[in-house]
């Protein structure tokens, strides 16, 4: 058992509680009270009065086609992003742990999208595969390969799945080599000896005692791919064509910010709130019991 | 089964570094072999190379009258237990013993009664179902042990398996591995820096030091007769007394006799006695006593030879000389003593103590 500090007062505890529980309560309670308040409102175009209407904002919100096809949309958009970042960034750090030559500048390199603003990162592959000027849009095009994500609802989806899925591997490549550097290689070297092969050490002893960092990177880009993912679709398709990469988070950017309906933006917020505590507390009641910790 | 032979083994790093300098080893069928030395002398390295886990940079490893240099570690048929016992954490105790089996496509009802033999055996029954860290120390050593005797190996090879366990504990295991050994007669080696394990342990002893061997062969016979110094020194505890001979030829009878190229002296500590005339050809050594440890069936006492330069130094020097006297009894600290020990008791070394020399 770790010793626990016993305070006299009841004042020092709060005080040193204070600053962590003042950045909680200013940024993230605060702004989450306030648009579960404005789904409750409607205010006129020019933002000068509001009036409280209930659940008008709820009711309007679900009576939408396009609602329907958003949450469409962000399942398949939020699992692929999550599977294939997930994935690649496991693959690569598998690689950069074996003993190869230029492991490490291979490791820094791997760390370089991290830095790069989401914003950013979807304006280099808009230009990479815009369908006229884009470097690698021509040879597709050269190769008889009709590319035009501008049209194509298929292909824009594939581009923003491409770049939120580049700016991901990073952190996750991270978070699994941390983790594989670990696992004690003398564990691997039993492994061997007992006859197991790469692959099957791979998914009989490494993918196991690798879970826990699987499962915390899970959580972590579940909220990524929900929230965060939305600088980039505005840079690469701006929610087009005719809609077909408006995740919800988008829709919420574009319905509040370019369409002016506030209300309806924070309904959707809390819609979409509620949809990422719901999943992340399934991931924490049920998958973490498969974890090996 | 298996006979083990290491021909001109060497082992250079990618920078260099010559970890291991041209070895031979003959180790037969259903012997144990123990590699000892002080750490950094490649036994470990050596170990490893036997098991595939380290590439060879030359020379021929056989076993079973197979070259194996380049067969996989899994092909070798070979088990290994590691010094951190490297059992599988997130795998049960079954399990972990099973994995080897199960990769090598025995029928699942075989590995459960190989399993549970071997669970018998190491009286590991009750706790096939646990995971490793719900085992003590000396229960992760048995189910490492276990996890080597089901696949039936020809070969065991042991790195450093118990020196993560307390003194006791070590001195038991140290016993069931031996009786282990023998009662499924299979060629094992085991690599240890503790001299008193590899003196109980081995019917064959190699003591390495720097990537080479410095000798080979049975430990009573490398014990009664060491081939260098650094033998005498690593092997015995407390070690072997080494002094220059010029500052003992006056104690020495019949220094005529010694050989001209030899340079130092050696006495074991229990070789010594307290008497006041030394036996003829024997030598006799006038010693100041500095310090005395009572280990309870014996006794050192530490002693400075007398008419050296530097008697007052606190650390220990070269005109050191440690004595084992039986039982309790010793001399007063400051007293002074003569210790005796006859001529078939004495040493005789090379200058630079690589070389043995007749006396």
């Amino acid at each position: 058992m770790e010793k626990s500090v016993v305070f006299n007062g009841k004042l020092l505890p709060y005080v040193l509680l204070a600053p962590q529980l003042a950045i909680t309560l200013i940024f993230f309670y605060w702004p989450a009270s306030q648009a579960i308040w404005q789904s409750f409102l409607r205010e006129d175009a020019f933002g000068l009065n509001s009036e409280f209407v209930g659940l008008e904002n709820y009711q309007a919100l679900f009576a939408q086609p396009e609602y329907y096809t958003a949450i469409g949309t962000t399942v398949v958009f939020s699992s692929l992003v999550t599977v294939l970042s997930l994935g690649v960034a496991l693959l690569f750090a598998t690689q950069a742990d074996k003993n190869l030559k230029g492991a490490s500048a291979y490791k820094t390199l791997m760390i370089w999208p991290y830095a790069v603003a989401p914003a950013i990162a979807g304006v280099l592959w808009f230009f990479i595969f815009h369908p006229t000027l884009g470097t690698l849009a021509r040879p597709l095009r050269v190769m008889g390969f009709d590319w035009n994500p501008m049209l194509n609802g298929t292909h824009a989806m594939v581009l923003v799945v491409m770049a939120a899925v580049w700016k991901q591997v990073a952190y996750n490549f991270l978070f699994f080599l941390a983790g594989l550097q670990a696992i004690p290689k003398s564990v691997i070297e039993a492994g061997a000896i007992d006859g197991a092969g790469p692959l099957r050490r791979f998914w009989t002893i490494i993918f196991p005692l690798l879970s826990p960092t699987t499962f915390f990177l899970l959580v972590v880009n579940i909220v990524y791919v929900f929230f965060e993912t939305f600088g980039i679709i505005d840079a690469v398709t701006s929610g087009g064509p005719a809609g077909t990469t408006t995740t919800m988070v988008y829709k919420v950017f574009a319905d509040g910010r370019l369409g002016g309906d506030l209300g309806g933006s924070a309904a959707q917020s809390v819609v979409l709130m509620v949809i990422v505590i719901a999943l992340t507390a399934i991931q924490f009641r049920y998958v973490e019991r498969k974890v090996q910790y | 089964m298996a006979n083990v032979t290491l021909r001109n083994v060497r082992k250079v790093y990618p920078g260099g570094f010559e970890a291991i300098k041209g070895i031979d080893i003959e180790v037969g069928d259903g012997q144990f072999c123990v590699l000892v030395g002080p750490s950094g002398c490649g036994k470990s390295t050596l170990l490893r190379m036997v098991a595939g886990l380290e590439t060879i940079t030359s020379g021929e490893i056989d076993i079973g009258g197979r070259i194996v240099n380049a067969i996989e570690p899994a092909d070798r048929d070979i088990a290994m237990v590691f010094q951190n016992y490297a059992l599988y954490p997130h795998m049960s105790v079954y399990n972990n013993m099973a994995y080897g089996l199960r990769n090598r496509r025995v029928p699942e009802a075989e590995i459960k009664t190989r399993v549970e033999d071997a669970a018998r055996i190491l009286e590991l029954g009750t706790m096939l179902e646990r995971k490793p860290r719900q085992l003590s120390g000396g229960q992760r050593q048995r189910v490492a042990m276990g996890r080597a005797i089901v696949r039936k190996p020809k070969v065991f090879l042991f790195d450093e398996p118990l020196s993560n366990l307390d003194a006791k504990l070590r001195i038991a295991m140290r016993v069931e591995i031996r009786k282990l050994q023998r009662r499924l007669n299979t060629t094992a080696i085991y690599v240890t820096h503790d001299q008193l394990e590899a003196m109980t342990l081995a019917d064959i002893l190699v003591v390495m030091n720097g990537g080479k061997v410095e000798q080979i062969g049975n430990p009573l016979e490398i014990y009664q007769r060491p081939a260098t110094t650094f033998v005498a020194s690593f092997i015995g505890a407390p070690p072997m007394n080494l002094m220059p001979i010029e500052g003992v030829r006056a104690q020495l009878h019949g220094a005529d006799a010694v050989p001209a190229e030899a340079g130092q002296l050696g006495i074991r500590p229990e070789d010594f006695e307290l008497a006041d005339t030394v036996p003829a050809g024997g030598i006799g050594l006038d010693l100041r006593v500095d310090a005395i440890e009572h280990v309870g069936a014996e006794t050192y006492v530490y002693g400075a030879r007398q008419g050296s330069d530097s008697q007052d130094s606190l650390i220990a020097a070269a005109n050191d000389v440690i004595v084992r006297l039986p039982g309790t009894a010793a001399p007063d600290i400051g007293a002074r003593i003569r210790a005796v020990a006859p001529r078939g008791k004495l040493h005789l070394f090379s200058v630079d103590g690589r070389q043995r020399l007749p006396i």
